[in-house]
C-alpha cells in the first residue's frame, strides 16, 4: 500500500499533463489546421453545388431506378438516427454474413436474380461480385469498373440515350490505382447518377 | 493477379524501410541521446519535469515500476468510465447523445485502457466527442506509451548488471509521448485529413438522397414502392399505402476522427472512431490513407524488434526476433490471400457470379469494400490480428472459412507475432525465455539468455506470461458458451456461430479488439466477462515482465564461451517459432476444431 501512496501524486500529475498533451491541445491543433488546410475533406467532402448538398461523395445510397447505377448491397438502417423533427434517416451497416454459409447461397441468388430480372438481356453473362455483396461498411460509395460497364446498357435503355454517353460518364467518374498500384480501380455511383440526372457536369 | 503480388510486395517491402532507421531513433529517445528533434522538443520535456516536480534521475525497483503502471492505468480507467457515464451533462455532445450504461461504460473504459479497443458500442451513435478525445484518444497514446516503457524497463534488466532500478515510469513515458508519439501522429492525422478523413466539431450533417425510400412504420424498407415525388405518397401495384413514411434523407456522421484514427493504428490500439471502423469511407477514404493507416499498424512494433537489437547493443538478436515475427506473418498473409481471392460456391453460384480479376477485385467480396478489393484487405486483416491492433478494413465475420480461422489463429498464439506496441516484444522474449529454456534442456546446458542466467523464478513469471492468452480465452470462451442467453444471441448457426464466440474471447483476450461482428456483444454479461478478461491479460504479463526484468537486472553478465548456445542463428529463429506454434496449436486445437476448421471441412464436401 505504501508503495502506491508513494506513486499516486505523481500519477495524478502525469495523467493530468496528458490528457491536455493528447486529448485537448493534440485534437484541437489538429482540428484547427485541418479546416484551415483541407476544409472541403474535413467536413465530410459534400458535394454541393448552388447552395443546395446531393451527398457526400465518401457515402454511397441506395438505389432500384432502372436509369440510375446501383451500388453495392447495402443493410439499411432506418431506425438508429433522427433528423431534428424526428423524421427517420438513412445509414447503413455490413451484413456479418458468413460467405459459406446457406443462408449467404440464398440471399446471393436472391440478388442475382433481381439484377437479371432488371436487365433480361444480361442472362448469360456472370454478374460481377461486388454488385451481389455487401460491403464492409455498408456504405461503399464505388463500384469495379466490371460492375459499372455491366448496368451500361440497361441505363442507356430506361433513359432512352447512347451507351457511348453512359461509358463517358463511367469514365469521368472511375479512379485508377493510387500510384498505379495501390487498392483497386473505382467508379463512384453517386457521381454518375447526378451526372446522369444532369446535376453535375 | 501480377499487381496483387506487386501490392503484397509493396506493403511488406515499406514497412521494412521505415521500420529500421524508427528502431534507432526509438534507441537514442529512451537513451535520452540528443536527436534531431531535440532542439524544439528538449525544453518541453524539461518544462513538464519542472511544472510535475518530478525527479528525473530518480530509478524505480521493478515494483515501483510496476505500482506507477498499474496506478496511472487505474486512473484512466476512472476517467474513461466516468466521461462516458456522465457525457450527457458535458459539453462537446453536438449530436445530445443519452449517458452509456454502466456495464458499456466499463467495458469501453478498460478496453481502451488495456490498448485492446474492443468496442461493443457503435462509435457515432454513442459516443460524444468529447469522450472520443479526452478520454479514448489519450489512453490510445498512454496505453502504447505504457507497452514500450515496460518493454524498456525489461531492456534495462537484460542491460544492467547488479542493479536495482530499472528505469522512471514518468520520464519513459514522458519521452515516448512527446518525442515518437506525437510527432509521428501529427504528421499522419494531417495526411489521412488530406485524403479524406473528416476531422472537425460539428453535428453530423443530413444530405438528401437521389432516390427517397419507402418504409414500414416498423423501419422495414417496402420493396418495390412507387413515391409520388409532389405528394410524398406511397403506392405498391397500384395499392396506396398509408402507413408508409418516406426517407427523403441520409445521416452522415461528423467530428474529430482523424486525429484519433492516428493514433488508434500507430498505437496498435484499434478502437474505430465509426463503428464499423476503418472500412468506413469517412475513416478511410482513399487506397492511399489505407496504405498510411496498414503501415503505421506493424510501424512500431517492427521498429522495436531493431530497437532491442540496438539497446542491447547486439543487433543480431534484434533481427533473429524480427525474422521469426516476420516469417509467421507472410505466411499468414499468404494463406488469407489465396483463401479470399478464391471465394466459395456459395458465392460463385455455379458461374452466375463473375469472381475472376478482370476490372474488378474478384473473389470473396463480402464484407470488403470495392477501393480496397482483395490484396489491401487482406494485408490489413493480417497485419490487425498479428500486431494487437483490432482495427478492420473489410469484415472479418464475412472472411472465408480459412481466412477467418488465420485471424483467429494469429490472436490465439498470444499476439507475440509483432504484437502490440511494446507489449507484442515482451510476449515475444518471454517465448524466446522458454525456447532457451527447451534448447538448454535438449543439449545439458545452464539456459542464459544475452548474457543473463534463466533460473526458475524467471521461467516461472515466462510461463505464465505465455499461458495467460490461452488460459483466459479458453476459459472465458468455455463459461459464455455455457450460458444460455450467448448462443442465442450469435449472427451465424452452427460452427460459424462458435467461431463468433471464440473470436470474440480470442479477441479480448489477446487484448487485440477486432471482432467476428455478428456476435452481438453489448450484453451486461459480455460485457462485464470481456472486461475481467482483458485486464488479466493486460496486467498479468506486465508484472511478470518487470519481475523478470527486476530479477535480470540484479545479476552479473556471464561471457559468452564457446560453449554458449547462439540466440541469433537460424536454428534459434526456427525455434522460437515452433515454441509459439506448439504452445497455441496445443492449447486451441480442440477449440479451432469445432469452429472454424469445421466449417472449411464442411465447405468441401
Amino acid at each position: 500500500m505504501n508503495i502506491v501512496k508513494q506513486v499516486l501524486p505523481n500519477a495524478v500529475k502525469m495523467f493530468f499533463m496528458m490528457t491536455l498533451l493528447c486529448g485537448i491541445l493534440y485534437t484541437g491543433f489538429i482540428t484547427a489546421g485541418a479546416q484551415l488546410l483541407f476544409p472541403y475533406q474535413a467536413n465530410g467532402s459534400l458535394i454541393q453545388m448552388n447552395e443546395r448538398t446531393y451527398g457526400s461523395a465518401l457515402i454511397g445510397q441506395p438505389y432500384t431506378d432502372n436509369g440510375h447505377m446501383w451500388g453495392r448491397i447495402m443493410q439499411l438502417d432506418i431506425s438508429t438516427y433522427k433528423d431534428v423533427d424526428g423524421s427517420p434517416l438513412l445509414y447503413a451497416g455490413p451484413s456479418n454474413l458468413s460467405p459459406a454459409g446457406t443462408e449467404f447461397k440464398k440471399i446471393v441468388a436472391q440478388r442475382v436474380e433481381k439484377l437479371r430480372a432488371a436487365d433480361p438481356d444480361k442472362k448469360g453473362t456472370p454478374v460481377p461480385v461486388d454488385l451481389v455483396t455487401d460491403s464492409g461498411s455498408g456504405l461503399d460509395p464505388d463500384i469495379s469498373p466490371a460492375a459499372a460497364a455491366y448496368q451500361v446498357s440497361r441505363i442507356a435503355k430506361a433513359r432512352g440515350i447512347s451507351e457511348i454517353r453512359v461509358k463517358n460518364i463511367i469514365e469521368k467518374c472511375t479512379t485508377g490505382r493510387t500510384f498505379g498500384v495501390l487498392g483497386e480501380p473505382t467508379v463512384n455511383v453517386l457521381k454518375v447518377n447526378l451526372m446522369l440526372d444532369g446535376i453535375l457536369s | 493477379m501480377g499487381n496483387a503480388i506487386l501490392q503484397y510486395t509493396v506493403y511488406v517491402g515499406i514497412l521494412i524501410l521505415l521500420a529500421i532507421p524508427l528502431g534507432k531513433y526509438i534507441k537514442n529517445i529512451m537513451e535520452g541521446n540528443y536527436t534531431i528533434l531535440s532542439r524544439w522538443l528538449l525544453p518541453v520535456e524539461k518544462g513538464i519535469y519542472a511544472v510535475l516536480h518530478i525527479d528525473r534521475e530518480e530509478q524505480m525497483t521493478w515494483k515501483q515500476y510496476a505500482a506507477a503502471v498499474f496506478v496511472f492505468s487505474l486512473l484512466g480507467i476512472l476517467t474513461v468510465f466516468l466521461l462516458q457515464i456522465q457525457q450527457a451533462h458535458l459539453a462537446g455532445n453536438p449530436q445530445h447523445l443519452p449517458n452509456v450504461s454502466w456495464d458499456l461504460a466499463f467495458n469501453t473504459a478498460v478496453s481502451f485502457v488495456t490498448n485492446t479497443d474492443w468496442q461493443a458500442y457503435t462509435g457515432e451513435a454513442t459516443l460524444s466527442y468529447l469522450t472520443q478525445f479526452a478520454g479514448l484518444t489519450v489512453q490510445n497514446f498512454v496505453s502504447a506509451a505504457t507497452g514500450i516503457a515496460v518493454l524498456f524497463a525489461l531492456i534495462r534488466g537484460f542491460i544492467k548488471v547488479k542493479e536495482q532500478g530499472l528505469g522512471n515510469f514518468w520520464v519513459d513515458m514522458t519521452r515516448i509521448i512527446i518525442y515518437i508519439l506525437l510527432p509521428l501522429n501529427i504528421v499522419l492525422a494531417f495526411f489521412l485529413v488530406g485524403g479524406g478523413v473528416i476531422q472537425n466539431m460539428h453535428a453530423a450533417e443530413t444530405v438528401p438522397l437521389v432516390e427517397p425510400i419507402a418504409v414500414n412504420s416498423d423501419g422495414t424498407v417496402i420493396t418495390g414502392a412507387q413515391i409520388d415525388r409532389e405528394t410524398g405518397k406511397v403506392t405498391l401495384h397500384g395499392k396506396n399505402i398509408d402507413t408508409a413514411v418516406v426517407v427523403t434523407k441520409q445521416f452522415i456522421p461528423m467530428g474529430p476522427a482523424a486525429s484519433q484514427v492516428a493514433i488508434k493504428q500507430s498505437g496498435t490500439n484499434g478502437g474505430g472512431f465509426m463503428g464499423v471502423n476503418a472500412a468506413h469511407p469517412l475513416e478511410n477514404p482513399t487506397p492511399f490513407t489505407n496504405l498510411l493507416e496498414m503501415l503505421s499498424i506493424l510501424l512500431i512494433p517492427a521498429a522495436l524488434c531493431f530497437t532491442f537489437g540496438y539497446s542491447v547493443k547486439n543487433k543480431k538478436q534484434g533481427i533473429a526476433i524480427f525474422a521469426a515475427m516476420f516469417i509467421c506473418l507472410i505466411m499468414a498473409v499468404g494463406i488469407m490471400a489465396v483463401s479470399e481471392q478464391a471465394g466459395t460456391s456459395q458465392l460463385v453460384q455455379h458461374g452466375s457470379v463473375n469472381i475472376t480479376m478482370v476490372d474488378q477485385a474478384g473473389g470473396n467480396m463480402e464484407g470488403k469494400e470495392s477501393r480496397f478489393g482483395i490484396a489491401s484487405s487482406v494485408v490489413w486483416a493480417a497485419f490487425t490480428t498479428a500486431a494487437s491492433n483490432g482495427s478492420v478494413n473489410s469484415m472479418l465475420d464475412s472472411y472465408t472459412p480459412l481466412g477467418g480461422f488465420i485471424a483467429m489463429l494469429q490472436m490465439q498464439l498470444g499476439e507475440v507475432i509483432f504484437g502490440g506496441v511494446g507489449c507484442g516484444l515482451y510476449g515475444m522474449l518471454a517465448f524466446a525465455i522458454l525456447t532457451v529454456f527447451i534448447a538448454g534442456l535438449m543439449i545439458g546446458r545452464t539456459p542464459e539468455f544475452l548474457g543473463k542466467k534463466i533460473e526458475p523464478y524467471e521461467m516461472k513469471w515466462a510461463a505464465l506470461i505465455c499461458l495467460a492468452t490461452p488460459m483466459v480465452i479458453l476459459i472465458g470462451s468455455g463459461i459464455a458458451a455455457m450460458v444460455p442467453s450467448v448462443p442465442a444471441s450469435l449472427g451465424n448457426t452452427g460452427a460459424r456461430g462458435f467461431s463468433e464466440l471464440l473470436y470474440t474471447y480470442s479477441s479480448v483476450g489477446g487484448n487485440n479488439g477486432s471482432a467476428f461482428a455478428g456476435f452481438n456483444a453489448n450484453t451486461p454479461f459480455v460485457n462485464i466477462s470481456t472486461s475481467l478478461i482483458m485486464l488479466v491479460s493486460r496486467f498479468l504479463p506486465i508484472w511478470g515482465t518487470l519481475a523478470i526484468a527486476g530479477s535480470l537486472a540484479g545479476k552479473k553478465k556471464i561471457a559468452v564461451t564457446a560453449g554458449t548456445l547462439s540466440t541469433t542463428n537460424s536454428m534459434f529463429v526456427f525455434l522460437l517459432i515452433m515454441v509459439v506454434l506448439l504452445i497455441g496449436a496445443l492449447s486451441f486445437f480442440p477449440a479451432l476444431a469445432l469452429g472454424p476448421l469445421a466449417e472449411f471441412f464442411g465447405t468441401i464436401r
